[in-house]
């Protein structure tokens, strides 16, 4: 489903990320770990296709296309989602009607028929119950007033009512209690499917025990320095980031 | 957010199209340029005028050349040669004042409905009555008779001097006096025509009444008056369009509306300008100077102002509310967009006289590209305003970095019983916000319009179902190409 080979991504002239190789089939979970400032946020940023970051060298392959030539409504329409570490306000504009254009501009790129306000309603009535949102909050503007969890919350929402092929979940687990994160990865584990796949960006193993990855990578300074299984992540919350970061260049 | 990317994502605000920029070839009576005493003459005795209306316009002309042309506002202009402009343009065969429907030019029912006006009464949206005016000459108003069942005068303002000549000196300059503004002078002087409305008591005006206001001749200005009167407990809606050719020249226009509500009366009146803005450099467009004022008279009366001021190479307008009976109301709703090089000084005014009057404004201006807003607004509450209240809300919305937002509310309260409440924002669509909508799928422009209609959207709920849906198109129309 994805394939990045060599990837080089700067920055204002700061070399970020310096050769990223990772292939990522449908079906699969990924865990990408590491130290503040590694390069795990970028790396979902630039799938994304943030137009901060400078592409310096080496290519990304989704779905059999070259990604990096994909604008960014274009990439979300073929299928690729981010959870923001950081979901962004939009005063006056309701978070439901929100949801409703994104997912009609996407149906509208892939040839269907969009849906109106009743058939939209009916859609997201058993989303809601899986993640155990407040109606108000539907009738809210887009994450203005959320609570960090809330907000959480509500890209997950986003994400169960898209149903993205590649969905890419940027620290979900930070600012959310170990309630929420239950609910949250609960809604996370219903959505994975033969045909979609995940890659989770975290800091800390503690979702990991609830959302178990098929893979673990470890970022450190821009490089992936290791990779392995579930267990790997058991290790670095044991260790710490700076004997992975020995053992490696050992 | 990046110079770069927002330089790109402006771009496209210079190719923005005015769609009513288009020219009627009409055979038209225009005055040369000039004003003197013998054109005020002309334009009195034109209109076959009684002796007192006359010497009121003439009254009102000797203020005006005593005062001087206010500067204070936020907004830059070349100086404005009073002797360049033609104080009277009227399509030729209108010129007796308006007839039935039948009898109007053809190319003017065309202009109307080229414009989305039409003035075939069977045609137009059901329950909206038109007041066309083109240049200085009302052309034709619609429903007459069926407001005229229940009492309700709405007619041009020129037609309600020889009809109705004793409502016109009661309340004529009442609001708005001769002396009141520079721009308020020049009107009473000069004034061609407008709308006239009256709403007898205890009457629920049947249907939204509406004018419509065309620029169409060069070098005119239009000078037309406005006067609601609603009398004891009732109720009326209003509506105000207006557009203008596409032209190199400033056009100048500056109108009066005076509003009047008796006990338990409501005005609402509602506007979306679109004048013709001018181009991306600031050349041509609409300069307009109005000033509009309600008097809520009546105890628990009155007055909605909403206003969506898209068009205009300058706004200088303060649609206002004196609040002398008691437990009256005033309200202001206005979302002002100032794209291109438009310059925008808008805002309004409120004074509270009666006991418990009550006013609300809320504001949004929006600016882009090289865009100037200034939202300028004043509450005044007087000793004898016991109980009184005030919520101002001012917000002001950015896109790009060559625009700017400005805000100056003033307030006086001479009355410790009494409460008042300010807040203001400012911000700006952040490329966050972009990367976010398009994040999900949604385009670039869908996003723009999105964030504005979030931000205006407790104005557009004040206005009529319909204004609302084209005030809506409006802004997007005016936002399109905003992005490159």
């Amino acid at each position: 489903m994805l394939k990045i080979e060599n990837l080089h991504v700067s920055i204002g002239g700061n070399q970020i990320l310096k050769g990223i190789n990772l292939e990522v089939k449908a079906g699969e979970t990924h865990a990408i770990m590491g130290p503040n400032g590694s390069g795990k946020s970028t790396l979902a940023q630039v799938l994304a296709g943030h137009e901060e970051y400078e592409i310096t060298d080496g290519k990304i392959e989704y779905l059999s296309k070259d990604l990096l030539g994909m604008d960014i409504e274009e990439r979300a329409c073929e299928g690729i989602f981010l959870a923001f570490q950081y979901p962004v306000e939009l005063p006056g504009v309701n978070n439901t009607y929100f949801l409703k254009s994104a997912l009609n501009a996407q149906r509208k790129y892939r040839g269907e028929k969009e849906m109106d306000a009743m058939e939209f309603i009916d859609l997201i009535g058993d989303k809601i119950k899986l993640l155990n949102l407040k109606d108000s909050l539907l009738k809210r503007p887009v994450n203005e007033g959320f609570s960090g969890g809330e907000k959480k919350r509500n890209e997950i929402f986003q994400m169960a009512v898209l149903e993205p092929k590649l969905a890419l979940l940027d620290e979900t687990d930070s600012g959310l209690d170990i309630d929420a994160l239950r609910v949250v990865a609960n809604g996370i584990n219903s959505m994975r499917k033969e045909d979609n796949a995940i890659i989770i960006v975290t800091h800390y193993q503690r979702l990991l025990n609830y959302i178990v990855p098929d893979f673990v990578h470890v970022l450190v300074d821009g490089k992936i320095i290791n990779s392995g299984d579930k267990n790997l992540a058991l290790e670095l919350e044991e260790k710490g980031y700076d004997r992975i970061v020995e053992e490696a260049k050992a | 957010m990046n110079p770069d990317s927002e330089t790109e994502m402006l771009k496209g605000f210079a190719e923005q199209e005015y769609k009513y920029g288009f020219v009627t070839d009409i055979e038209s009576d225009t005055l040369p340029p000039g004003l003197n005493e013998d054109v005020i003459k002309f334009i009195s005795n034109k209109k076959g005028e009684p002796k007192w209306l006359t010497d009121w316009r003439l009254k009102a002309y000797k203020i005006w050349l005593k005062m001087k042309e206010p500067h204070w506002a936020n907004v830059e202009y070349p100086p404005i040669d009073y002797q360049a402009i033609s104080y009277f343009s009227a399509p030729k065969n209108a010129a007796d004042g308006p007839k039935s429907l039948d009898e109007v030019d053809p190319e003017l029912i065309k202009t109307y409905n080229k414009l989305g006006i039409p003035l075939q009464e069977q045609e137009i949206l059901a329950g909206v009555a038109v007041d066309a005016v083109f240049d200085s000459m009302s052309i034709a108003t619609t429903f007459k008779d069926r407001l005229a069942e229940k009492g309700v005068i709405f007619c041009s303002f020129s037609e309600a001097v020889k009809e109705h000549p004793e409502l016109i000196k009661k309340y004529m300059g009442s609001v708005v006096p001769q002396s009141d503004n520079f721009f308020a002078a020049l009107n009473s002087a000069v004034f061609t025509d407008g709308s006239f409305c009256y709403i007898p008591p205890n009457t629920k005006c049947p249907m939204e009444l509406s004018t419509y206001f065309r620029i169409n001749e060069p070098n005119t200005g239009q000078f037309e008056r406005t006067l609601i009167v609603a009398d004891k407990g009732s109720h009326v809606s209003y509506l105000e369009g207006c557009t203008a050719p596409k032209r190199d020249e400033n056009q100048l226009h500056a109108a009066v509306v005076e509003l009047v509500a008796l006990d338990d009366a409501v005005i609402k009146y509602s506007t979306v300008q679109n004048w013709y803005p001018g181009d991306k450099n600031g050349k041509g467009g609409i300069y307009n100077f109005v000033t509009k004022r309600g008097a809520c008279r009546g105890k628990s009366s009155k007055i909605t102002w909403t206003q969506v001021e898209t068009g205009s190479a300058i706004t200088w307008k303060y649609p206002s509310c004196i609040l002398q009976g008691d437990n009256s109301t005033g309200e202001f709703y206005s979302v002002a967009l100032s794209a291109l090089k438009q310059q925008a000084d808008t805002g309004t005014k409120m004074i509270h006289l009666g006991k418990n009057t009550k006013s609300t404004i809320i504001s949004k201006g929006i600016s882009a590209a090289r865009g100037q807003n200034t939202y300028r607004g004043q509450v005044m509450i007087k000793k004898s305003a016991e109980g009184a209240r005030n919520y101002s809300q001012c917000d002001s919305l950015l896109i790009g970095n060559k625009c700017g937002a400005h805000t100056f509310p003033y307030l006086d309260v001479r009355n410790t019983k009494s409460h008042i409440e300010h807040e203001a924002s400012t911000s700006k669509i952040g490329e966050d916000q972009m990367f976010y909508c398009k994040q999900r799928g949604i385009s670039e422009e869908d996003a723009i319009n999105l964030i504005v209609n979030g931000f205006c959207k407790e104005v557009f709920r004040e206005l009529p179902m319909e204004f609302a849906v084209e005030a809506q198109r409006l802004l997007e129309v005016s936002l399109e190409g905003s992005v490159g």
